[in-house]
């Protein structure tokens, strides 16, 4: 009886205090813990679960094209660059090949720059083909699988069909020698031609340092309810419109132009990481490619993403559950978009905003460096550990062959 | 993505080179078979209709006669020489040979590999009736709402407490011009508000009706006594008049943190941030704007006088050395205004303030109530303090010892409220409740708007000139009359000298 009582009045005490405690970071955080699909899988580790190959590759692959233009490393396609660096240095590094899981090739094929700063995608067919030409020459590991177990970052408009427009990304479709391997790209939508099962979906990148030095006081009231800057029609190439966002950057424009609570211009305001803090609602549309640098910076500054774009795949889907956090408007629903977005309830805005304040959340769209843990480059890692481990049939037998070196555009073919 | 695009204008003449012109020479240059010119004539011919209706006629029937028959097997794009011939006749700047689908959906062949959505031109959705829809838009004030209330919940002062405010008041000119800039401030406060009005002259009508238009909960206190004439009367007397309130907050046990707000003061929003952070009793920086109805002889003299000392904006409040401790107070220096002060209220001379003004103390509501639970042992009770109200100046004197009180505003440094005091003469009229009932007399009539026609009545010109003259004018505004009216050709020549003639001598008289 005795005992009894002593292991009653134990637990009663134990409850009493882990209650309290649990009170107590309920008052302070007032964020919510993010599970995906996959479960609570923002903060694992992927140190220890994955190893990692990166070959040297001549620096004319990488980084000489730097040198020739540093403007690579600002524009938001510098996620190939860092996350090479990032590998360079990481606990997953091995140097020895034989117990790697993942090889990776150092290729930076977004980094030929026009004047105005825009990547021209037309060498980088050629450039890709000739480092798989020398790793499969050079190393035994490409042959072994035909590219299963390697990984390439492919951060450009429609990632590895190398063209800014859709319909010539559509027409060249995948290079044909990545059949085989698992892509990294920022581009995604569902039943596309560009976007290979397996692949992993990633932000864009997005200026840490700089983002973090716009941060304003969290008490600032946020009173702006629809907040967007940017084109709504592209005059230069698109001047009648239709083409460009397939219309539905120009039907915000045209139904909420005058619209208080839009505010929507094409302005490049100097406060624009400021007011996306004081915006409750951040349109985040497609432009020629449906994914944008805004649904990171609507992200990290705490502003619901309203997303319009048809059967976008969101990045690392599987970790973030993109349908609690961020509103999805079809895109022939834009003209209602004001009655889309005052029908959600209150208590859901609320909540998705305290999913937005989550740590992990922002850090998994960032790419700091130095790298920080639960950041995007670990996300990444985190996508590769969970393919492992690699299924048998991957390794070829001996002189079997499934890629096919001379399919393609004649012009690929050329050296590089 | 967009940016990458913007390229494409100055790649394009390349990308002509590759796709759309290989088919034109095949049209153009090649034997003039009757087929092209056919196509050409229809062309035209479509060219001259969307001119005339001002769409674009022709792709449109281009399109409708096509799209069925050609169907490649990637099912979205379709290459055919005659739209390309178009398109270049068209002058359009897209490099593309794809043509633009209206959302047509005999074109939606989704094939396996081909994505749900469709690549092409697609219609601009515009709902009828693209304006703000005002129920609408009241939702979405209710959204903000309800988020910056759960960002006040969050970031801002947890648990606020009550604001009790003191004003002590009386009938005057200024009073509504003071007491609606008062109610208004306290009308934005987010907080909880008690709003004590102390009267002086008793509890009247206008001031009740005032105060109850700001929807706060409000205590109307009456003093008997008028307010007397003399600044440093009603000095003592609105300091009276604060112990009074005082006193009830004491007898109703409201709980909350106490200000002072005159009537004339002006307050800020954060000041009422300020006060939540407030232990047991603190102080504010206040801004002293004394001024004086005089021009600038006043301000000259003053000046001179005193250089050196005068700081550029007076300040009373708390002094703070380096560490954030109170070590002394800033008060307002009266030494220039000596002898040239105001001495009754409507006076044109500079008002001073006290010594240290009431309006820049906070206290916690239960440093006066008879009984509180850990009431700290340097506060005098009210009721002791309250008997030798002639020499209670400021809150000071609620105070055994005057160094436990806390600067607030990060340590002073901040000027949350300023002090002014504008009065007119104590006989001056007003309409009571500032309605005006009955209407005024009219002073000034006010005068016909002059038809075009007729010329402008100007009473003082006839008086003015002679008889003859003014016969000569009669004749001149009639001639001038009829030119309007009838042929202009002929009475124009008269009619400018005769207009110039009139104008000349309206300017004169006027």
């Amino acid at each position: 009886m005795r005992n009894w009582r002593w292991v009653f009045t134990m637990l009663l005490y134990v409850g009493v205090v882990l209650k309290i405690g649990a009170l107590e970071l309920g008052r302070a955080q007032q964020t919510e813990r993010i599970s995906g699909s996959a479960g609570d899988v923002l903060e694992d580790d992927p140190v220890g679960r994955l190893k990692v190959f990166v070959y040297e590759l001549p620096s004319k692959y990488n980084k000489k094209i730097l040198q020739k233009d540093p403007r690579c490393l600002t524009h938001m396609f510098a996620a190939e660059i860092y996350m090479h660096r990032f590998l360079l240095s990481s606990p997953v590094r091995t140097l020895n090949p034989e117990e790697a899981d993942w090889f990776y090739t150092p290729v930076y094929t977004t980094c030929d720059l026009t004047p105005n700063g825009l990547p021209l995608p037309f060498k980088s067919p050629r450039m890709m083909r000739s480092a798989i030409q020398l790793i499969s020459s050079n190393w035994p590991y490409w042959n072994r699988t035909e590219g299963a177990d390697h990984f390439f970052i492919v951060p450009h408009d429609f990632g590895a069909c190398f063209h800014y427009l859709e319909e010539k990304a559509i027409e060249r479709g995948i290079l044909h020698l990545l059949q085989r391997a698992t892509l990294v790209q920022t581009f995604g939508q569902r039943n596309h031609v560009c976007l290979k099962d397996g692949s992993i979906t990633v932000p864009p990148y997005a200026p840490p340092q700089k983002m973090q030095s716009h941060l304003i006081p969290p008490n600032t009231p946020r009173s702006i309810f629809v907040y967007f800057r940017g084109l709504f029609y592209d005059v230069g190439n698109d001047p009648e419109g239709g083409y460009y966002a397939r219309g539905a950057r120009a039907a915000v424009w045209e139904n909420f132009k005058d619209n208080p609570l839009f505010d929507i211009s094409t302005e490049h305001p100097t406060t624009y990481y400021e007011d996306m803090q004081r915006a409750i609602f951040c349109l985040c549309p497609l432009g020629w490619a449906p994914w944008s640098p805004r649904l990171v910076e609507a992200v990290i500054f705490g502003c619901i993403p309203v997303i319009i774009a048809d059967d976008i795949v969101l990045p690392f889907a599987d970790a973030i559950p993109w349908e609690d956090i961020g509103v999805f408007v079809a895109e022939k629903d834009v003209s209602n978009l004001d009655t889309i977005l005052t029908s959600i309830n209150p208590e859901v805005i609320l909540r998705k905003q305290r999913l937005l304040a989550n740590p992990s959340m922002k850090q998994a769209m960032l790419f700091p460096q130095p790298a920080q843990p639960g950041d995007a480059f670990h996300q990444i890692l985190n996508g590769l550990a969970r393919k492992l481990p690699h299924d048998r049939s991957v390794y070829l037998k001996r002189g079997e062959k499934v890629l096919n070196w001379t399919r393609g555009p004649v012009g690929d073919q050329k050296p590089w | 993505m967009k940016p990458s695009l913007l390229q494409q204008s100055r790649r394009s003449n390349s990308f002509r080179g590759s796709t759309p012109l290989d088919s034109s020479p095949d049209g153009g240059g090649a034997t003039k078979s009757p087929a092209a010119i056919f196509w050409l004539v229809l062309h035209g011919l479509c060219c001259l209709v969307s001119l005339v209706l001002g769409f674009r006629f022709s792709r449109l029937i281009f399109f409708l006669l096509f799209s069925t028959s050609t169907n490649s097997n990637t099912g979205l794009y379709q290459t055919s020489p005659f739209r390309t011939v178009a398109d270049i006749a068209e002058n359009l700047a897209f490099s593309t040979s794809l043509p633009s689908l209206d959302s047509s959906p005999a074109n939606r062949t989704s094939g396996v590999s081909s994505s749900g959505v469709v690549v092409g031109r697609h219609g601009i959705l515009i709902r009828p009736w693209p304006h703000p829809n005002p129920e609408e838009v009241m939702k979405a004030h209710r959204i903000i709402e309800r988020v910056q209330r759960e960002q006040r919940a969050q970031y801002g002062v947890k648990s606020p407490r009550t604001v009790i405010v003191v004003t002590p008041t009386y009938v005057r000119t200024f009073q509504t011009l003071h007491l609606t800039g008062v109610m208004h401030s306290l009308m934005n406060v987010p907080y909880d508000l008690v709003w004590i009005v102390v009267e002086a002259g008793g509890v009247t009508n206008e001031t009740a009706s005032l105060i109850t238009k700001s929807g706060l909960r409000t205590i109307h206190i009456g003093c008997e006594e008028r307010m007397p004439l003399s600044w440093e009367d009603r000095h003592r007397m609105e300091a009276r008049m604060r112990l009074r309130a005082l006193r009830v907050v004491s007898e109703k046990k409201l709980d909350g943190a106490v200000m002072f707000a005159d009537d004339s003061n002006m307050h800020s929003m954060e000041l009422f941030d300020e006060i939540q952070k407030v232990k047991w009793i603190g102080a504010v920086s206040v801004g002293i704007l004394a001024h004086s109805g005089h021009s600038d002889e006043d301000l000259s003299a003053v000046r001179n006088e005193g250089d050196e000392s005068n700081s550029p904006v007076p300040i009373q409040g708390p002094a703070c050395n380096s560490s954030d401790q109170l070590v002394g107070w800033h008060t307002f220096n009266s030494l220039p205004y000596v002898g040239r002060s105001a001495n009754y209220v409507g006076d044109r001379a500079t008002v001073l303030p006290r010594k240290l003004e009431w309006a820049g103390f906070v206290l916690n509501s239960r440093l006066v109530w008879k009984e509180a639970v850990d009431k700290p042992d340097w506060v005098k009770d009210l009721d002791m303090v309250a008997r030798d109200e002639a020499n209670v100046e400021s809150p000071l004197s609620l105070l055994k010892d005057s160094s436990v009180v806390e600067p607030l505003g990060s340590c002073g440094r901040k000027v949350l409220l300023w002090w002014l005091r504008v009065e007119a003469r104590a006989d001056s009229k007003f309409p009571s409740g500032w309605i005006i009932d009955p209407p005024l007399e009219v002073t000034v009539p006010a005068r016909h708007t002059p038809w075009p026609d007729a010329p402008p009545e100007l009473p003082t010109s006839e008086k003015v000139t002679s008889i003859k003259e003014s016969s000569e004018k009669r004749s001149t505004k009639t001639r001038t009359h009829r030119s309007r009216r009838g042929s202009r050709s002929k009475r124009k020549h008269e009619a400018r000298s005769v207009d110039a003639h009139v104008s000349e001598r309206h300017s004169h008289e006027n």
